[in-house]
């Protein structure tokens, strides 16, 4: 109970520096660290994504890139079209209105996450791994070689996409959109943690055969938490594209999935606030070290070596006590 | 009284080797059941078989009228088959709350419920499984059972490994739950505690159900060469 007690602590201070870095960094007028603390957040959120897959269900996808990415590819088509006043197909317009945008890139990563969880799930362990990374690499190489939307010089975003009531083109207005986003997505993470579902998800994690002794399906409830984990990475894609008003397939490499997999380590896996903690870690890192050297990948490789040897419930776990959920 | 489970001519195998060659055994609605036999006779293996957790090679098992030989283990649960494990086999490390909800089924078993039923486990609901003692595991093992709102209950060694004022508290919990008209299947290698219990008996041998019956009609003979009393 204490540690529980001690986690929503570490989780309150972790929510209100995330907003008081930017309100501080407005204050003294340095918007680069605004723009910083949005990218933290929209990592953040994919990763939320990721741990509802791989912390609550034990999945350790190694393609969730296709979702980041397919989410940004839908922002960046979306708002081509919009811009150029070009149908997309069937005499479908574009749009320049992120919800509507949001709405398409959960849909459409669910719908891929849909096709490749059922495929995929009927196998575990160093398999599934590998086969969530071929069906990425296979939408990677498919991104790459696709001219109509720039191919591996990727895609512009001109303007961004606009939200109702919001400037997202001032960087305090679109902190807080990501950060409203985030929150509501920790918010339904707990939720359904707290819920039947999430209890059945991390029964199934202990041991599948148990669970289906007491009526549970691992793969139907596996398969669910699947598809909506791939619509939360997604949604992140769409919002980073338009954070960064430009998609390419750098957003569907091995290398993105490997870093929301090192951003859920690093903060701790299945805890609620751990893909806040890892993604502020990983930017924090890129930006203190990245300034140093270019090979500042070298030092996380060894914070990571620490947390997977001496702290494996990550910074939660080290701050907040024993990983709540082995 | 009509059959809620009837199991025929079972044949259960490990591999190549059989484990079960030919049980035979029927639970009526609201009736309690008792399956016994020596150590490596196959009474879990029938249970486990029932539940759907091992594929059956011979022989049919049909639940409320359903053949469900061929359904999977969490089809079976669904249709009102509730497992209590040998050994507890909780989710060690979810909290009580945890275990309990992840089973839900609508029904009147709820988490209130089963609190009440088990007051302990109220107390308890913040706490992992793997902290509990033995004999509040084997409580948590049969709320979740009755979380899934069964309509047969399979009680492999219900009591096993635990202190005598444990295992009185286990049993008079299991009576209550006949009581309410709830049919059980039950395996237990204590005579004296599951015979008072017992509506009807099913003893086997090597794999195979050898005698049926009432527990008035066990006699010393059948217990001294059947169950090595």
């Amino acid at each position: 109970m204490a540690e529980m007690r001690r986690e929503w602590i570490v989780n309150a201070v972790l929510a209100m520096a995330l907003l008081i870095v930017p309100l501080v960094a407005l204050w003294i007028n340095e918007p680069f660290y605004v723009t910083l603390a949005t990218r933290v957040a929209i990592l953040a959120l994919a990763g939320v994504g990721l741990n509802l897959a791989l912390g609550l269900g034990g999945m350790v996808s190694f393609g969730h890139a296709a979702y980041f990415g397919l989410g940004g590819y839908v922002a960046g088509i979306m708002a081509h079209h919009a811009f150029t006043g070009l149908p997309m197909w069937i005499g479908v317009t574009g749009s320049n209105q992120m919800l509507w945008i949001w709405l398409w890139a959960a849909l459409l990563s669910g719908f891929l996450a849909l096709i490749i969880g059922a495929l995929s799930l009927r196998t575990s362990g160093i398999f599934f791994i590998m086969i969530t990374l071929a069906f990425a690499q296979m939408i990677f190489y498919f991104t790459l070689s696709w001219p109509a939307y720039g191919g591996e010089d990727g895609l512009p975003i001109f303007v961004r996409n606009q939200f109702p009531g919001l400037n997202t083109m001032r960087p305090w207005d679109m902190f807080i959109l990501s950060y409203g986003v985030l929150m509501l997505a920790l918010v339904f993470f707990a939720m359904l943690r707290a819920a039947r579902f999430g209890a059945a998800l991390m029964a199934i994690r202990q041991n599948p055969d148990r669970a289906a002794a007491v009526g549970i399906s691992p793969f139907g409830v596996k398969l669910a938490a699947f598809v909506l984990s791939g619509m939360i990475t997604g949604l992140a894609g769409a919002m980073m594209a338009d954070l960064t008003r430009f998609v390419s397939p750098a957003m569907i490499a091995w290398q993105m999935s490997g870093e929301l997999i090192v951003i859920i380590i690093l903060g701790g896996v299945g805890r609620l606030f751990g893909p806040v903690a890892g993604a502020a870690i990983l930017v924090a890192f890129e930006v203190i070290f990245g300034g140093i050297t270019e090979h500042w990948q070298f030092f996380l490789g060894l914070i990571l070596l620490g947390v997977v040897l001496f702290a494996r419930g990550g910074l939660i776990g080290l701050l907040a006590g024993r990983a709540r959920h082995g | 009284m009509s059959a809620m489970l009837e199991v025929e001519a079972l044949e259960v195998f490990y591999g190549a080797s059989q484990a079960l060659f030919g049980v035979d055994l029927t639970v009526e609605e609201g009736q309690a059941v008792a399956l016994m036999g020596r150590n490596g006779m196959g009474k879990t293996t029938t249970i486990q078989s029932i539940c759907r957790m091992l594929p059956v090679r011979g022989g049919r098992i049909r639940f409320g009228g359903r053949d469900i030989t061929a359904l999977p283990s969490y089809r079976a649960a669904r249709l009102g088959l509730g497992l209590v494990p040998e050994g507890r086999r909780c989710f060690p490390n979810l909290t009580v709350t945890e275990n309990l909800i992840a089973a839900a089924r609508p029904g009147p078993w709820t988490l209130k419920r089963v609190r009440d039923f088990f007051p302990r486990l109220g107390e308890r609901a913040d706490q992992y499984a793997l902290t509990l003692s033995g004999g509040e595991q084997q409580m948590l093992a049969i709320g979740r059972a009755l979380m899934t709102n069964p309509r047969l209950l399979l009680l492999d060694e219900a009591t096993e490994g635990l202190a005598p004022v444990i295992r009185r508290e286990i049993w008079t919990a299991i009576a209550a739950l006949k009581a309410e008209g709830l049919s059980i299947l039950l395996v237990d290698k204590t005579l004296s505690e599951i015979l008072p219990l017992a509506d009807a008996c099913v003893i086997l041998e090597r794999g195979q159900s050898v005698w049926h019956g009432d527990p008035g009609a066990l006699t010393d003979e059948i217990e001294r060469r059947y169950l090595g009393l």
